[in-house]
């Protein structure tokens, strides 16, 4: 009876690849077992829970690294869902990424008595959307990943529930999350509309053919703009440091790191999937947003007094590093991929460092002012030298990684060797001086000032959970400046090709 | 023994800081003896290190090429290697540096400017000692660039946590007006890469490779080099960071920034800007010129404003970096050996002169010259070392300043054939006043210090006292490098020549005789 269940409503299992989808799997099933653990063990299950999603995390890496052994490309739903290369190395990074985030939450969320099973399950429900995202190479598909990365996410950044300041945070974030999705959902229509289908392949024949149809203009330029405000690129940015300021910290960080990759993953796949033949559009737009971001976000950030906000306004100023590359995309190709992921790789690692500083530190000043970090040197020598590393890692000093990054969107948009390439180029070169200005900022506090008088300065308490997070992101950062080819093995133009 | 440094003899003496700096950092604060010796272990390592490398080298005797190459694999998918050598421009630089350092070490053994703290102040300094060995060593493009950034950060909190009252805006000032200059040479670095299209990012191969650019391209990637290179010597009009920096930094900051630091950017003219681009340079030497003369007698004047004593030397030194820059613009094998020569000379006495600032501000505990005075009547033995060192600043013949200035001077009469010959002479008759000018700040601020009776506030006072032992052990060598230098500085000489004809005249003559031109319109 049931078997022919399928034959009467006319539906076809289409085929399956399990170990293509083992990584979301996996994740899926982690999130169903911490949920269930809250439901059977009650509050006893508390104690578990980070472990478990941790552990969980780590296991999902397992079919990745699978995946990448066996080396084939594979497609599924007539090329809605593919597991590449390019889906591959996104999808270690956001499962890292994800850990490094549970890393920083543990102590925080248990110690801050917040709902625990909720939170890990939350988590693990956005990183399922960011790990599908990598895989996404269709409209519908890329829409379902992003509404799962960032459902859960509005949740999260308003967990401190007592607190007003959270609550603006998630309420702000999801209202500008909707209208960008709505934007977003537009445009799609408008080239699902023309192209009369979804796939990301299909519609790139259509919009390229020499066509000067203006909504083909107009769908493109709502769909990237609807991911700028994910990436919080100027001017769509202005969600970003109230939600960051008021949000958990540990959640602010999986914003800043994790959704803002998963917008420059779409972003990616929209290009040069999606609309390769049509830089002409895309590339003025993408690079109005480039020099914008960079340079209102590092203008912005010279002002900040909350150590929280500047990070938000240099993540603008960084997404506008981000956005280069890919302003010129159309001159350059698959080397625009790999600057992008190269650049998201590094800020990964620096950008989470830094905040897991601001984290450990945040549990002795009970503050988020930078002038909170004054004589931070004469006590915390250790946390001094980390998050100095990490600030000027973020402003492209070497040796640390951050040079290297900022180095592949410089090779990339002079590559280009077109007017605009040069002039995006010199533009990024003022910008870098600019941000450093406030990098500094932060380490002339820490390093250069005395201690203000009514501090604590006894030795500061490091749990486990954090010193962990931070000797993966130092170790990393440090890495990728003195020896970038472990990143460029995986960005290599050669390997990270979308079709 | 030979090949194990022909091997090894570069990397080592460049890691090795690093490895003393991490050895450190996991000894608590407190065992401050400990710190010192491992700190003045690993310099003095380092600088056994470069007197192999110098009798190896002597032995080799191959002075015009690179030697003790190293090769290997670094980033390849953007072609950058991990590459490094010296020839007879770098190796007196490299030694210079090896040579500071320890002599740092030593000096600030037993004063360590506030907020004391010496195993965080040595551990940048081994930090700033294994960028600076590494940025003469370099010979890839990108390397070089990652080393002449590693220094930033260093000095930076060098002088920001052990400097003067404006410690903050000079340490920031610093770092932005390098960091602007080092990004757009990062720009000038990817074009040349690409426009070149050699693949390489190799110092020795760029040359050839980038004959073929278009002449108009090559004056713009110029350009971007000329920032870089030019806010690090510091050329006239980017020179306004030195005076701040060098005044707020420790005694030991100022020595290194004027010894080594100010030394990256005239090196990187000579090593990399003119021997890649010699068309461009051409183009751009008339300017660069002139620059530096305005740089000499722009420099002299403000001495001649200062009260402050380690700001008169500051100024001096965009005076003598000014000879510096003459030299090399003259874009002749002869202006370049005087320029190379200029920046070890003025590396031992400028950094001679900042120990001696250093000293007189721990003694009196102020600069201001109105209210020094009489050093001789209270510490004769400083008071001569500073009188000797300033008769080596400005230029006497027979004391290494000579060597530098003079024929900067001469070479600019007779510059290279692409070069105007009035415009380079009218350079030679203001940089020859520029010498005047050097004499008389150097004696008013000499008669101001050290002659005459000292002041009432300090004539009983116990500070002021002569030479100590760690002073004199930090000064001895440089002090008698810059006799020896003087009197045979064919010792010096004999190194650059064959390097400066090899890598720079072979070019420039090409220039000269058309074969550049050739070879573009030939593309």
């Amino acid at each position: 009876m049931l078997s022919s269940l399928p034959s009467i409503v006319g539906f076809v299992r289409p085929d399956i690849d399990w170990h293509a989808v083992a990584p979301e799997l996996t994740l899926l099933g982690v999130g169903a077992v911490v949920t269930l653990l809250d439901i059977v063990l009650l509050e006893r299950g508390r104690a578990y829970t980070s472990a478990l999603a941790g552990i969980g995390l780590l296991v999902a890496l397992i079919p990745i690294v699978t995946l990448a052994a066996d080396g084939t490309t594979r497609e599924m739903f007539g090329g809605a869902f593919v597991v590449d290369d390019f889906a591959l190395i996104l999808k270690a990074m956001f499962i890292v990424v994800a850990y490094i985030v549970v890393l920083l939450s543990t102590n925080y969320i248990a110690e801050g008595d917040y709902w625990e099973n909720e939170y890990y399950g939350l988590l693990l429900a956005s990183v399922l959307g960011m790990v599908l995202m990598a895989s996404a190479r269709d409209l519908v598909t890329i829409f379902v990943a992003l509404e799962l990365l960032s459902i859960p996410a509005y949740l999260l950044a308003a967990w401190r529930k007592a607190d007003p300041k959270s609550n603006e945070a998630g309420l702000k974030y999801y209202l500008m999350g909707v209208f960008a999705s709505a934007i977003m959902l537009y445009g799609m229509s408008l080239l699902f509309g023309l192209a009369g289908d979804t796939r990301l392949s299909v519609i790139s024949e259509t919009v390229s053919g020499g066509s000067t149809n203006p909504v083909i203009t107009l769908g493109i330029i709502f769909v990237i703009v609807g991911f700028a405000f994910k990436v919080s690129g100027f001017p769509f940015h202005t969600w970003a440091p109230d939600t960051y300021e008021g949000a958990p910290t540990p959640v602010t960080a999986f914003l800043a790191v994790g959704s803002k990759a998963a917008g420059f993953v779409a972003l990616m796949q929209l290009v040069h999937a999606g609309f390769p033949g049509r830089g002409d559009v895309y590339q003025p737009l993408l690079w109005i947003l480039a020099v914008g971001s960079m340079t209102a976000g590092n203008l912005i950030a010279l002002r900040q007094e909350n150590i929280v906000r500047l990070m938000a306004y240099s993540g603008v100023s960084q997404a506008g590093f981000i956005l280069a590359p890919l302003a010129v995309a159309g001159d350059i190709g698959g080397e625009a991929l790999s600057a992008v992921i190269t650049y998201v790789l590094i800020y990964a690692a620096m950008n989470l460092g830094a905040f897991a500083v601001i984290i450990t530190v945040a549990r002795r000043t009970a503050s988020g002012d930078i002038s909170s970090y004054a004589g931070l040197f004469r006590y915390a020598p250790a946390m001094t030298v980390l998050m100095t590393i990490f600030l000027f890692s973020l402003a492209g000093i070497p040796p640390l990684g951050g040079w290297f990054a900022k180095f592949a969107v410089f090779r990339a948009v002079v590559e280009a060797d077109t007017g605009w390439g040069y002039s995006l180029a010199a533009i990024a070169a003022v910008n870098s001086v600019i941000a450093l200005f406030y990098y500094a900022k932060v380490a002339r506090m820490m390093w250069f000032e005395g201690i203000p008088e009514e501090a604590d300065t006894s030795a500061l308490r490091v749990p486990p959970s954090l010193v962990a997070a931070l000797g993966l992101t130092a170790a990393a950062t440090l890495l990728f400046g003195i020896y970038p080819a472990v990143i460029t093995h995986f960005t290599d133009g050669t390997l990270i090709a979308l079709p | 023994m030979g090949e194990f440094l022909n091997d090894w003899g570069l990397s080592i003496p460049t890691f090795l800081p690093i490895i003393g700096a991490a050895v450190m950092m996991l000894i608590p604060k407190d065992r401050e003896q400990l710190h010192k010796l491992i700190a003045l272990a690993t310099t003095v390592a380092v600088a056994v290190f470069g007197v192999l490398l110098l009798i190896q080298f002597v032995d080799n005797d191959n002075y015009g090429a690179l030697n003790f190459v190293v090769d290997k694999g670094w980033i390849d998918v953007i072609d950058s290697r991990y590459i490094l050598g010296v020839d007879g421009i770098s190796l007196p630089l490299m030694l210079m540096t090896m040579l500071i350092v320890p002599l740092c070490v030593i000096y600030s053994w037993n004063h360590f400017p506030e907020p004391h703290n010496p195993k965080a102040f040595l551990m940048l300094l081994l930090i700033l000692e294994t960028g600076m060995i590494g940025t003469f060593a370099a010979q890839d493009l990108i390397l070089f660039f990652v080393f002449f950034e590693v220094v930033l950060l260093p000095m930076y909190f060098m002088i920001g946590v052990w400097g003067g009252e404006n410690r903050r805006y000079a340490s920031i000032k610093f770092f932005l007006f390098t960091l602007l200059g080092s990004a757009l040479m990062l720009v000038s670095f990817l074009a040349l890469y690409f426009l070149a299209d050699a693949g390489t990012f190799d110092m020795r191969l760029l040359p050839e490779a980038a004959a073929g650019i278009a002449k108009s391209s090559q004056v713009w990637v110029f350009g971007g080099m000329f920032l870089g290179f030019g806010v690090k010597v510091p050329m006239f009009p980017f020179h306004t960071w030195l005076p701040d920096a060098h005044t707020e930094a420790p005694t030991v900051g100022s020595v290194i920034l004027a010894a080594v630091l100010l030394k990256l950017g005239t090196y990187g003219f000579v090593r990399i800007a003119i021997p890649i681009l010699p068309e461009a340079a051409a183009e751009w030497a008339p300017f660069i010129g002139l620059l530096a003369v305005i740089g000499i007698i722009y420099g002299a004047l403000g001495c001649l404003a200062q009260r402050d004593l380690k700001r008169l030397v500051a100024f001096s030194s965009v005076a003598h970096m000014g000879f510096v820059m003459l030299g090399i613009a003259t874009l002749t094998d002869f202006g370049i050996n005087a320029a190379v020569f200029g920046m070890v000379a003025h590396g031992l006495i400028t950094g001679m002169l900042f120990f001696l600032a250093g000293s007189v501000k721990e003694r009196y505990h102020t600069l201001d010259m109105s209210r020094l005075g009489g050093l001789l009547v209270q510490a004769p033995r400083m008071g001569w070392i500073l009188g000797f060192c300033a008769m080596a600043s400005l230029g006497l013949p027979g004391l290494a300043g000579f060597w530098g200035e003079f024929p900067a001077i001469l070479a600019s009469y007779n510059p290279a054939e692409v070069l105007a010959e009035e415009t380079f002479r009218s350079y030679m008759v203001i940089a020859a006043l520029g010498t005047v000018l050097a004499a008389g700040y150097l004696l008013w601020m000499l008669q101001k210090t050290a002659f005459g009776n000292p002041r009432e506030e300090f004539a009983n006072d116990p500070h002021v006292h002569d030479a100590t032992v760690s002073e004199y052990l930090a000064w001895a060598p440089l002090l008698i490098l810059i006799v020896v230098l003087g009197v045979y500085p064919q010792l010096l000489f004999g190194a650059t020549d064959p390097a400066v004809v090899n890598s720079i005249s072979e070019c420039l003559d090409s220039v000269t005789s058309g074969a550049c031109f050739d070879a573009a319109a030939g593309k």
